[in-house]
């Protein structure tokens, strides 16, 4: 998922990004002064009967999310694809906003609209869009990806048959793209259900806004400490996410075998559907597919057609003329001027706080620091061995595979709740429950990458290393640990993106109508949150960005140069 | 002449493409000129880097060249030149659609009305002998099936200018044999619409056996190095004396005549008149000794040494050449002759033959220059890096990799240098810390 490119023009394009979304972020803290004065509570009844309505709400909220991410992915991704300057500053940004979870501002925005549209509509959106920060990324990097890595000669072909550009999207750049797109929307609907209960329970400013939804109705719950309805309401979360993968993303992917670019038929790895086969043979389907989709899909196709037509085909290779780099400059040059003044307005917002406030800041984040380390370290402790017991034993595989699966898609955040009503009492309680969520958060990712790459070890090395009797840990010292050095560091690259994400909710819990805290950089941005600190909000959001963004770029992509480089199996 | 009777279809002009980075300039095309008539098929031949299919990219208006114009039919070319088709090495199909669908699809592109598309597509799978495979995958298909749907696809559109990107490389020996056949026969008979058709190859034998003419291009910068106009009748027998003399013409072209020492050897970068430095073929030592062996045994010819091992003619080139750097071998009019060093190393055994090759290699400038720059080194040790960046002045990023690589090798070989791939280190063996 994530890219390691060393083009020169990249490190300081990278500064300058960050540079501009913190300075967008303090736009953002400065517009969150005229969030509206009455703040918007539905009532969140725990009667068992309104559970169903409930989780409709949150699907349907879930749902528009993830058609705005698709939307907003192909459209991101195909400009990042296509023009190399905007390449330069879109993926930096990208990347700073898959590894911080700095867009819990924007229902600022939408809330600071209410002038014009209603409160209700408003909080509305604002949960929807902050359900799109969780959903979003991950697709357009997939999308970007695969618009990047169309072999050369499709592309040709396309342009010396003179597709249109619909003809492209539809015949070459979507069948291309499309099963990297199902799996992100998976992974998208997981890290949705992750953040839905801070989606539909959110605070801006001293005000805290609650949506009627499943997430708002485990909180509620655990907060009363009403056990029956939080393990109901974890219950029903579960068999929605199990039918959704059963009755949706399954049949998907079985249909969707028929894009895979292989030349070579194989039966590895392919994605199997019970459900798929039913669906092609249900005469109410086809009726449905003959009577009305085709139709509608002609009709579209028609439309997109005409739209593209009109465009005369362009050379693949178009060189930038002198006019352009005139445009670039002027346009550049104002673009850093804009930069400049809000830089120096930020830093005399920032300028504010007193200097206990800023050591505080750097002890919190040594706090979440050590705890997404420990939460990582427990997390490859259990990932490693039982990855290699699946991942190399066939008879682990077929009883543990669907288990992990299952647990694998309940969302951390659900449980959570049920953590903090039993480990509150205890010391340190709440330090234990941010860690169990961080690992319950990032552990999976890790497991799956370990088995990927167990798989992966070539059989004839397996019977070289036992003819050469080697012992036990000999073994694991020189074939499967190097083996899964890359994948591991794959996984653990977006687990410790997921852990710092994780922090906010973590860190700061509202219980009983009473607020925990432990020290931490999420406890901290949840805390001046609830304050309406905006300054300190600030000050430790960028942190936060800034800790992330150095790890990523001298820790992570170091170890994933090395792992691609020397590790790789070939 | 009967040429000019022909009308003129497409008329390269003075074309080059540069490449500009911060660093140097790389010129991939240097003044192109190339005409080409109706009913013409003409091979454009050259070794991989020579910018065959650039050009061929440029002339189908995929790829804008930084100097020069395409003209086609007394117009400039601007954009894709929608009478002009490509067939690809790699077949690009569209591997989500059937056979047929990939053939409608250029139709569609085309807005021709559905049953038409189909009528047509049915039609042309046919001719090519596919006819009841239209609803099959690509990945279903053999190569030269696949390149049959290639065919097809390229014919649809009903191009004036079929291109052809060594679309029978891909394929076994068998399949490219009888594809071959098949698109002699489709073009002799006039069952294709196109007026003229431009192939890119690397096969000598290949371009030999369908073209009328063939442009020999070679690289470093990519030029024309010769025309050759056929004067052979179809069907062509390559066993035929005709057919041989029409095959060494071009391998003395392409392998030309060694030059001074002083010219082969080349230089070395940073020497005054830089530039100059020969780009070291990237063929292993013990590949060197075993084809002047055979070619001190067998035959002389280049083009017999190519056919009898049964390596391709590129690898042939670069075999020779690398002799010739070496001064085991030279070569006049297509044959080859081994120096008595040469024949010294053919016959030494294997701790000989590194001595020999020692001894020699040390002689060439660019090797010199490493090795200079290694004794000069604190630790007698330097950076891949190192050597890689001067490099990389003279000669593209790839192409410097590649030249840094040779040199390793060779290194090793005459246990001159080490080398440790984990910090990428070269290091001066302990024998040769003195010159």
């Amino acid at each position: 998922m994530k890219r390691t490119k060393g083009h020169p023009f990249e490190k300081w394009a990278n500064w300058i990004v960050l540079l501009l979304v913190a300075v967008i972020l303090f736009a953002l803290v400065k517009l969150a002064y005229y969030t509206p004065v009455a703040a918007k509570k539905a009532p969140v009844s725990l009667a068992l009967h309104y559970i169903p309505y409930y989780a409709w709400r949150s699907i349907i909220r879930m749902f528009l999310a993830y058609v705005l991410s698709i939307v907003f992915s192909l459209i991101y991704g195909y400009a990042a694809a296509r023009s190399k300057v905007a390449e330069k500053i879109m993926l930096p940004i990208l990347d700073v906003l898959q590894s911080v979870p700095i867009l819990s501002f924007l229902p600022v925005i939408v809330l600071s609209l209410t002038a014009f549209i209603p409160v209700g509509v408003a909080v509305e959106i604002a949960s929807v869009l902050l359900i799109f920060t969780s959903q979003a990324w991950n697709l357009t990097f997939s999308w970007y990806q695969s618009m990047t890595t169309i072999p050369k000669e499709l592309r040709e072909a396309s342009k010396i048959f003179t597709l249109n550009s619909w003809l492209q999207f539809k015949k070459l750049e979507l069948p291309f793209g499309f099963v990297s797109l199902i799996w992100n929307s998976i992974m998208s609907w997981a890290g949705g259900w992750f953040f839905l209960i801070a989606a539909e329970i959110f605070t801006v400013g001293q005000k805290q806004f609650q949506l009627v939804g499943l997430g708002s109705y485990l909180q509620e719950a655990a907060s009363q400490g009403n056990l029956v309805a939080l393990f109901t309401g974890v219950g029903v979360l579960i068999v929605i996410i199990i039918l959704l993968d059963q009755f949706i993303w399954r049949p998907l992917l079985a249909w969707a075998q028929k894009f895979n670019l292989e030349m070579v038929s194989s039966n590895d790895n392919e994605a199997t559907s019970w459900f798929y086969p039913v669906l092609r043979q249900s005469s109410f389907i086809l009726k449905f597919e003959k009577n009305i989709l085709t139709p509608v899909v002609g009709v579209l196709d028609k439309f997109f057609n005409k739209m593209a037509s009109g465009k005369k085909v362009q050379p693949i290779v178009e060189e930038d003329t002198k006019l352009n780099l005139k445009t670039y400059i002027v346009i550049g040059s104002v673009f850093l001027l804009f930069l400049l003044f809000g830089a120096q307005r930020m830093v005399a917002y920032l300028s504010h706080i007193s200097l206990h406030n800023y050591l505080r800041i750097l002890e919190s984040a040594g706090a979440t620091l050590l705890r997404v380390f420990v939460s990582l370290a427990i997390s490859l402790l259990w990932t490693i061995p039982v990855g290699v017991l699946i991942g190399s034993n066939k008879r682990a595989a077929t009883v543990l595979q669907p288990l992990v699966q299952i647990a694998a898609s309940v969302p951390a955040t659900a449980l959570f709740p049920i953590l903090v009503f039993y480990l509150l009492s205890i010391p340190f309680g709440l330090n234990i429950a941010a860690i169990v969520l961080m690992v319950l958060g990032t552990q999976w990712y890790l497991l799956f990458n370990v088995i990927a790459g167990v798989v992966t070890i070539p059989q004839d090395l397996r019977y070289t290393a036992s003819l050469m009797r080697l012992k036990k840990w000999n073994y694991w010292k020189t074939l499967i640990l190097p083996a899964l050095f890359p994948f591991i560091i794959t996984g653990a690259i977006t687990a410790s993106g997921g852990a710092w994400n994780a922090s906010v909710i973590a860190e700061y819990v509202s219980f009983h109508g009473k607020n925990y805290s432990t020290v931490g950089l999420g406890s901290l941005i949840a805390e001046s949150t609830g304050n309406g600190d905006y300054a300190m909000l600030l000050a430790s959001t960028l942190t936060m960005i800034i800790i992330v963004t150095l790890i990523n770029r001298f820790g992570w992509r170091k170890l994933y140069a090395i792992a691609k480089e020397k590790y790789k199996m070939e | 002449m009967e040429i000019a009777e022909k009308p003129k279809i497409l008329e390269v002009s003075d074309i080059s493409q540069v490449y500009l980075t911060r660093q140097y300039r790389y010129t991939a095309l240097k003044h192109i000129n190339l005409t080409l008539n109706e009913g013409d098929f003409v091979a454009l031949l050259g070794p991989s880097g020579c910018g065959k299919s650039t050009l061929l990219r440029i002339i189908t208006g995929l790829q804008r060249p930084t100097m020069g114009q395409v003209i086609y039919k007394g117009e400039q070319l601007k954009g894709i030149n929608e009478n002009a088709t490509i067939v690809f090495q790699t077949f690009a199909l569209f591997p989500w659609l059937t056979v047929q669908e990939n053939v409608e699809l250029a139709l569609e592109a085309r807005s021709l009305p559905k049953n038409m598309r189909t009528q047509r597509a049915l039609d042309l799978l046919d001719r090519v002998g596919l006819g009841g495979f239209e609803s099959a995958y690509p990945r279903e298909l053999s190569g030269g099936m696949r390149q049959k749907v290639g065919f097809a696809r390229a014919m649809a559109v009903e191009p004036e200018l079929l291109c052809l990107d060594e679309p029978f490389s891909a394929l076994d020996v068998l399949s490219a044999e009888s594809l071959r056949g098949d698109l002699l026969e489709l073009w002799m008979e006039g069952k294709i619409p196109c007026k003229a058709i431009l192939m890119v190859t690397h096969n000598i034998e290949e371009a030999v056996t369908l073209a009328d003419r063939i442009v020999v291009m070679e690289k470093d910068p990519g030029r024309v190095a010769k025309e050759i106009k056929l004067d052979l009748k179809h069907p062509r027998d390559p066993k035929s004396p005709a057919f041989q003399r029409y095959m060494d013409e071009i391998y003395e072209a392409l392998a030309g005549k060694t030059k001074a020492r002083i010219v082969e050897a080349g230089g070395a970068p940073g020497e005054a008149g830089g530039g100059n430095i020969r780009i070291i073929p990237h063929v292993s030592v013990n590949t060197i000794a075993t084809f002047l062996e055979y070619a001190s045994t067998h035959a002389a010819d280049i083009y017999k040494i190519a056919d009898e091992v049964g390596i391709d003619a590129e690898e042939t080139i670069n075999l020779t050449e690398a002799s010739e750097i070496l001064g085991f071998a030279t070569v006049d009019k297509g044959d080859i002759t081994i120096t008595p060093v040469g024949k010294e190393f053919v016959d030494a055994d294997i701790l000989e033959r590194k001595e020999i090759f020692a001894k020699v290699v040390v002689e060439l400038p660019i090797f010199k220059w490493m090795l200079s720059l290694l004794r000069k080194s604190a630790k007698k040790r330097l950076h891949k890096e190192i050597i890689l960046g001067a490099l990389e002045l003279e000669f593209p990023e790839h192409q410097a990799n590649i030249l840094t690589q040779t040199l390793i090798n060779w290194g090793r070989y005459a246990e001159l240098v080490a080398y440790d791939d984990n910090n990428e280190m070269i290091y001066l063996e302990s024998h040769t810390v003195t010159p």
